[in-house]
């Protein structure tokens, strides 16, 4: 099993009792989680694979996957920033995904 | 056509499905990963990001004057005229 398989497998074991679900497009997942274990090797975590990390932990504690923004964003919008995880409704097409807006302050992005 | 510039995260997958659906489309664009450069390259390319969008999120596609926030196709067709 090769590693995005392994971290696909441990998250969603780990999420779904939460109430989070991986995208049903597994490709996109997987260039996700791709992103997730990228930004680990480059910065030591997981920052957002959709977000520009400053490779400072702290500066970028909120961002760090699963960000401070997936819950709001999930129930507000059925997904997270990412569309990496999904709400129940989403993933049983009872809902539709939208775009969901940058909820991150721009103070914290810092550029 | 209008030039096509896309500024995208090489960790993105939204920007990586723009990628695929400008080059299905035979779209020759100008690519620019902000997550890969430094210094003050990456500041100068955060200053034109801000200044054409008023934010920094990925990807942002400028098409000719349009500028798309987001892989809206739909919105990306229309500005390509496709």
């Amino acid at each position: 099993m090769s590693q995005v398989e392994k971290l696909y497998e441990s998250l969603k074991k780990l999420q779904e009792p939460k109430g989070y679900f991986f995208n049903p497009d597994k490709d996109l997942v997987f260039d996700l989680l791709r992103g997730l274990l990228t930004n680990k090797e480059r910065y030591g975590y997981m920052s957002c694979p959709c977000r520009l990390a400053q490779a400072d932990r702290d500066k970028d504690r909120d961002i760090i996957c699963p960000c401070e923004y997936r819950e709001p964003d999930v129930s507000e919008y059925g997904a997270c920033y990412c569309a990496l995880y999904v709400s129940k409704d989403v993933l049983e097409g009872k809902a539709s995904k939208v775009q969901v807006p940058e909820r991150r302050p721009r103070e914290l992005m810092a550029f | 056509m209008a030039p096509v510039k896309l500024y995208a995260l090489s960790t993105c997958g939204h920007c990586r499905n723009t990628k695929k659906f400008l080059d299905e489309c035979e779209i020759s664009y100008d690519l620019v990963e902000v997550d890969l450069l430094e210094g003050q390259e990456r500041e100068d390319i955060l200053e034109e990001i801000k200044r054409i969008s008023q934010q920094c999120a990925f990807p942002t596609i400028v098409i000719g004057e349009k500028v798309i926030v987001g892989f809206h196709e739909d919105r990306i067709r229309e500005a390509l005229g496709l």
